[in-house]
């Protein structure tokens, strides 16, 4: 297992990383690479595109064609780069203050849009690279270092937002089911058209904390404790779900992609022309 | 002008001439968001593009306009947009992102009336700092500035040459009526044009280096899947375009983006003079104002008026050393603007006191008219 990983790594120029002991977007990206290399994807056609956070530091690490863009733009960007050269796979890594705050707009238009894209997600509830302020996601009453109170907004869920916004590919999954984090992933790189991989994380040194959560493996805990498989959300009594979250594939539908749909728009314009 | 043998003529808009510019140079890729009065832009790419295999795409701003292009221009793409003051404003920190990273691409800014939504319909040339100064950092822009539909269309295929020649950059910077006018010109045969493309690397991947210091200050550029991995950020990057905080490499990167401009300005520059050869005054106008002087020294030289017409096609970098040269021979520097005065700081800037320099400002939405330009040259000489 780790040769595969080393094999996607700059691991001569860019280690150590940013990331704290503990933190689970290393996670992730152990999780990603697997899937790539399982879908034998060659490392010059991957990109992968991220914005600003701890999250979107992963293009650095890895040795693909990388564009570490602005805070919460990185789905623009990606639509560039996939429309202009469709061939490419390319892989969207964002956060929850990234994608759902300051680049929000992008992120239902990208859903709406349907170009195919595999985003990546990596919600731990927190903005971590600035120091633990309150997120989009944050649950409402946890603490932030700006929300020293309790944070009186509601979080987002993330998920339900994506499938409100038209993305046909939607799956959740969290950073202490890795296995099954790498086959959603896959399944995802798999579809075409917009998917979207929402990974619940935890951010030890920050969130956890300051809303004394525990350590790293007391985080993962809650994971394990708190995700419900999606297979088996029907067997489960309601009063039981309440206060936890469902994992696996929640969405899978068919929509015409945009590029192939652009590919008739060419055609259509040449006939006429 | 050009001489009716070299081509087809046409009717055209402004904004039409700049799109097909965009065209002929090659341009494939435009992402924009409707804002009047660039939008006939984008309507005409959206038409035009796919007849030729290029990619249009109407995003949901004008931030994820300039995202999409400078994505697409990392893939190897000719890229552009086209916008108007506000959104102009909006794409500020990814212009920025595109100096740092060094994309190429064209943005047009067809001005309107500011601060603000402003005058959406009428004319203004208070975008003209904003040009130069809009985004954070240090930086050093190219903007061209055309004043006929005919350079519109010569512009906007310079702008691509700049662009891809200095991996840069480059506003072609219009206004209202210079977009929305239409006149007569004659487009030249596609093989007379000239067309600059992006270096390409010719060392094996291994070797690459996507940001390299050399003598030229212009780095070779791969493409996104042309098998060269390379990382492109807007933090502050090493030749590998990795991050660093290394004082001597963040100099280096900072160094780099001046000088590939600073040490080309003879190359950037482009002055059009009229009856500078014995001139004692001169109007200094860009754009459509150009268009104005260029009536109002006609009447004065009527007048026995010594009077000459500076329109820089090149607004930025401001052309410094011929305006140092050519203060010597003038008693009075007309600076004749749509907005409050912008340019004139830098033409006095120049000057250092040693040649008159009076402004002729309007920002009433009208244009200034020669009758205008040369009631001020009387009243001043």
């Amino acid at each position: 297992m780790p040769k595969v990983t080393h094999h996607y790594l700059r691991t001569k120029k860019k280690f150590p990383n940013v990331w704290c002991a503990g933190c689970g977007i290393g996670i992730v990206m152990g999780a990603i690479i697997r899937a790539i290399d399982k879908l034998k994807l060659s490392r010059d056609e991957v990109v992968m595109v991220s914005g600003i956070g701890c999250s979107s530091r992963m293009p650095v690490y890895v040795d693909f064609n990388t564009l570490h863009t602005t805070h919460g733009r990185p789905l623009a960007f990606a639509t560039g780069v996939k429309l202009a050269k469709p061939s490419l796979k390319v892989i969207v890594i964002t956060g929850d203050g990234d994608a759902l705050a300051i680049g929000g707009n992008h992120f239902i238009h990208a859903c709406r849009r349907n170009i195919d894209l595999t985003c990546i997600l990596i919600n731990n509830q927190t903005y971590g690279m600035t120091g633990g302020q309150f997120s989009p996601s944050t649950p409402f009453m946890k603490l932030g270092t700006t929300a020293p109170y309790g944070n009186r907004e509601r979080a987002f869920d993330i998920s339900k937002l994506a499938i409100a916004s038209g993305a046909p590919f939607v799956a959740r999954g969290t950073a202490y089911h890795v296995v099954q984090l790498e086959k959603l992933i896959e399944q995802a790189a798999l579809k075409k058209g917009f998917s979207l991989v929402e990974v619940i994380s935890h951010c030890p040194t920050l969130y956890g904390r300051l809303n004394k959560e525990g350590d790293a493996v007391e985080m993962l805990k809650w994971q394990r404790g708190h995700a419900i498989p999606i297979s088996a959300a029907g067997k489960v009594p309601p009063e039981k779900l309440r206060g936890k979250f469902l994992t696996g594939v929640l969405w899978d539908i068919e929509f015409p992609e945009y590029c192939e749909e652009y590919d008739k728009v060419i055609a259509e314009a040449q006939r006429r022309d | 002008m050009r001489t009716a043998t070299d081509q087809k003529e046409r009717l055209l808009q402004g904004n039409q001439a700049c799109a097909e510019g965009a065209l002929a140079s090659g341009a494939r890729f435009f992402a924009g968001y409707p804002i009047t009065p660039s939008t006939e832009i984008a309507e005409y790419l959206a038409r035009q593009l796919p007849k030729v295999g290029g990619k249009f795409i109407q995003m949901e701003d004008e931030i994820a306009s300039i995202a999409a292009v400078i994505g697409a221009s990392v893939t190897g793409s000719k890229s552009m947009t086209a916008t108007s003051g506000p959104g102009f404003s909006l794409m500020q920190e990814h212009i920025g992102y595109a100096y740092m990273a060094e994309v190429p691409c064209v943005i047009v800014d067809v001005q309107r009336g500011g601060p603000s939504t402003g005058l959406p319909t009428k004319v203004a040339q208070s975008d003209t700092m904003q040009v130069r100064w809009g985004t954070h950092g240090d930086y050093y822009a190219i903007a061209l500035a055309p004043s006929s539909v005919e350079e519109c269309f010569d512009l906007t295929i310079r702008a691509f040459n700049l662009s891809e020649k200095y991996r840069t950059p480059v506003i072609v910077l219009m206004d209202e009526v210079v977009g929305h006018m239409r006149e007569k010109v004659s487009l030249p045969n596609p093989n007379e044009i000239k067309i600059i493309n992006r270096m390409k690397p010719t060392v094996p991947p291994e070797w690459y280096q996507h940001f390299e210091i050399n003598p030229h200050f212009v780095s070779p550029m791969a493409g996104f899947g042309e098998g060269y991995r390379f990382n492109v950020t807007g933090l502050t990057h090493d030749p590998f375009g990795f991050p660093t905080v290394r004082p001597e490499e963040i100099r280096e990167k900072l160094d780099k983006l001046k000088n590939k401009i600073t040490h080309n300005v003879n190359d950037i520059i482009e002055i059009k003079e009229e009856f500078m050869e014995d001139a004692d005054v001169a109007i200094f106008a860009y754009g459509i104002v150009a268009r104005a002087a260029r009536q109002a020294i006609r009447m004065a030289r009527d007048k026995r008026i010594k009077a000459g017409l500076i329109q820089p096609l090149t607004i930025w970098p401001f052309p410094d050393l011929y305006m140092e040269h050519i203060s010597e021979q003038l008693d009075l520097i007309i600076v004749a603007e749509l907005n409050q005065g912008q340019l004139i700081g830098e033409v006095m800037r120049v000057v250092r006191g040693k040649t008159r320099v009076r402004g002729l400002f309007r920002y009433d939405s009208e244009l200034i008219t020669p009758d205008q330009i040369f009631d001020k040259i009387r009243e001043e000489k």
